[in-house]
C-alpha cells in the first residue's frame, strides 16, 4: 500500500525589492504564496491561481510572470520586484501615479498585476519584441494602442477599467517618449 | 498538491536519468502547465526536476543554414529572434498568437511541445477521461464537445494538442532532438512525435520514460508567403477553435498544418498537393474520414474557410 508522501521543506534565499530573505518552505509553495503568505507582501493578488487573470504578475529579473504558476524554489538567484518594490504611497511609480490620474481601477484588486504587467509591457516594446498585431515583424514594435490592448490580455480587470488603463499606459509611454 | 522533493539537474541527460530511476520524477522548466495541472491533482509528481540553467536556451544557426532551437528557449525570446521574424515568420506568428506575454515569458519550446490537452473533461476530476485516469472512460465524446477534435479520434479520445508553435513548426517540417539517460541522442520528425490517442490517449507522445527534449531543429528557410491564422472566441488569449499554418509560393504550391482539429498537429501530405486547387479541394483531403459531432461539425466549414481567407491573402487573389 503506498502512503501519502510526507511534506518535503527546502531553505532558500529569495531576493525581493532588493532585499534578502531566507526562508524555509514547503516545496509546493509557489513563488506568489511566498511573498503573501511568508513576506507578507500582499500587494500581488491572487485572483484565479491557475494563471488566466494576471493579478500576481510580478517581475523577475525584470521580465513580467505569473508567480501562482512558478514555484518559490525555482526563484532562488533572481531578483524579484513586485508593487511593493516599485513605489510607495508618498512616492508613486510613473505608472502608479499615471493610473490613479486616468481611473485606472475600480475595485483595485487586479491593479498591481496591471501596473508589473504594464511597466514590462513598455519594456518589451523598447527591448523590440513583437506582439500579435505588430503588422510587419521586421520592423520595430511600435506603441499604438492596439498593441498596448492586445500585449496586456493576460491581465483581466472584472470592473472593465481596460480603456482607463491603456490610457495610463499611453501617458507613460508618451511621457518616456518625450512627446 | 502532492508534495514532492525538488532537484536541480546539471544535464540533460543527467535529467533523462533522473526520469528513468524514479517513476515519479517530472521534469520542469516553464511550469505553467505543469504547475496548474499539479494544484488540480491531475499531475502528481513526487520528485520535481528542474531543467533551467542548464543551456538549453540558445538558438544557433545549423550549418545547413537552419536552426536549431533549445529545449527551454522561452516562447517570447524565440518569437522575437531576428532570423525568425525574418525568415521563419510562420513560427513568431505562431507563437505570438499563444498565451499572453506573462506566459509566453516562461514557457519553453520543450514544454510547449508537452503541454496537456486543454479538455475540460480531463481538467475536471469528478469526470471520466481515459487520458488523466486510463480505463475511466471519455466524458467528452457524449458530452459538450464543441472545442474537440474532428480527425484523428478514436472512442477513447477527442482531446486536441492545444499547442500553436506545434502547428508551425509541423508546417516548417521541424525536428525533435532528444537525449536518453545513458547518453544516446537521436531526432524525430515532429510529425511523428506526437502520438494519435488510439487505445492508449495516456501516452502522448513517442518519447521514452527516460528521454528528455534537448532542442528543436527547423530546415534551411523555405520562403513563401507565411501565415498563421487562428480563429477563437475572443481577440486575445485563448485557445484555438481552429488555426490554419500555411506557407504558400508564389506558383500556388504549398503546406498547410491544422490546430486545434486533432490530437496532434494535423497535416497531411497528400492535401498540400492539392494546396493549387484551392480552400475546398485541400480540405476536402486533409479532413478525409473526419468524425464529428454535432457541436463541432462546423470545424470543417471553418477550416475551409479559414483557409480560403489565407489564400486569398497569401496570393492577393480572391477567395474561391
Amino acid at each position: 500500500m503506498s502512503s501519502t508522501p510526507l511534506p518535503v521543506h527546502a531553505s532558500i534565499t529569495l531576493d525581493v525589492n532588493g532585499r534578502q530573505h531566507r526562508l524555509t518552505l514547503d516545496t509546493r509553495t509557489s513563488l506568489l504564496d511566498a511573498l503573501r503568505e511568508h513576506l507578507r507582501l500582499t500587494g500581488s493578488k491572487k485572483g484565479c491561481d491557475h494563471g488566466q487573470c494576471g493579478a500576481c504578475t510580478v517581475l523577475v529579473d525584470g521580465q513580467r510572470v505569473l508567480s501562482c504558476l512558478t514555484l518559490a524554489v525555482m526563484n532562488e538567484g533572481t531578483a524579484i520586484t513586485t508593487i511593493e518594490g516599485l513605489g510607495t504611497p508618498e512616492r508613486l511609480h510613473p505608472m502608479q501615479a499615471a493610473f490613479v490620474a486616468h481611473d485606472g481601477f475600480q475595485c483595485g484588486y487586479c491593479t498591481p498585476g496591471q501596473i508589473c504587467s504594464a511597466i514590462a509591457v513598455l519594456d518589451e516594446i523598447r527591448r523590440d519584441v513583437p506582439s500579435h498585431v505588430t503588422d510587419d515583424l521586421t520592423a520595430p514594435a511600435a506603441r499604438t494602442r492596439d498593441e498596448l490592448r492586445e500585449r496586456m490580455s493576460g491581465n483581466l480587470c472584472r470592473c472593465a477599467a481596460y480603456p482607463n488603463i491603456i490610457d495610463a499606459i499611453e501617458e507613460v509611454a508618451s511621457r518616456e517618449n518625450g512627446t | 498538491m502532492t508534495p514532492f522533493t525538488y532537484e536541480r539537474a546539471t544535464s540533460a541527460s543527467h535529467a533523462a536519468h533522473l526520469l528513468g530511476e524514479r517513476p515519479g520524477a517530472k521534469l520542469v522548466a516553464g511550469g505553467t502547465n505543469l504547475l496548474d495541472l499539479m494544484k488540480l491533482g491531475i499531475e502528481r509528481p513526487t520528485h520535481l526536476v528542474d531543467v533551467n540553467g542548464l543551456g538549453l536556451d540558445r538558438i544557433d544557426d545549423l550549418p545547413d543554414g537552419g536552426l536549431r532551437i533549445g529545449a527551454a528557449v522561452r516562447n517570447t525570446a524565440l518569437a522575437a529572434h531576428a532570423r525568425v521574424r525574418r525568415e521563419y515568420p510562420l513560427l513568431a506568428r505562431a507563437l505570438l498568437a499563444g498565451a499572453s506575454g506573462q506566459l509566453r515569458n516562461r514557457a519553453t519550446t520543450a514544454g510547449n511541445l508537452l503541454q496537456r490537452t486543454r479538455c475540460p473533461y480531463f481538467y475536471d476530476t469528478d469526470q471520466p477521461c481515459n487520458k488523466r485516469a486510463p480505463g475511466s472512460g471519455c466524458g467528452a465524446l457524449e458530452g459538450y464537445n464543441r472545442q474537440h477534435a474532428i480527425v484523428g479520434t478514436s472512442e477513447h479520445c477527442i482531446a486536441t494538442h492545444p499547442s500553436d508553435m506545434a502547428v508551425a513548426m509541423r508546417a516548417l517540417d521541424a525536428t525533435v532532438e532528444t537525449v536518453r539517460a545513458d547518453g544516446t541522442t537521436r531526432t524525430v520528425a515532429l510529425a511523428d512525435f506526437h502520438r494519435l490517442p488510439g487505445a492508449m490517449p495516456h501516452v502522448e507522445t513517442v518519447l521514452e520514460r527516460d528521454e528528455t527534449i534537448t532542442a528543436v531543429t527547423l530546415p534551411p528557410p523555405v520562403g513563401g508567403r507565411q501565415i498563421y491564422h487562428k480563429v477563437r472566441d475572443r481577440a486575445s488569449y485563448a485557445f484555438a477553435l481552429v488555426s490554419v499554418a500555411a506557407i504558400v509560393q508564389p506558383d500556388g504550391t504549398g503546406r498547410v498544418a491544422l490546430g486545434g482539429v486533432a490530437h496532434k498537429p494535423w497535416r497531411i501530405e497528400a492535401a498540400d498537393a492539392a494546396l493549387p486547387d484551392g480552400a475546398a479541394a485541400f480540405t476536402r483531403r486533409a479532413l478525409e474520414g473526419a468524425r464529428t459531432t454535432p457541436h463541432n461539425a462546423f470545424k470543417v466549414t471553418l477550416v475551409e474557410r479559414t483557409l480560403a481567407g489565407v489564400l486569398a491573402e497569401a496570393t492577393g487573389k480572391e477567395p474561391t
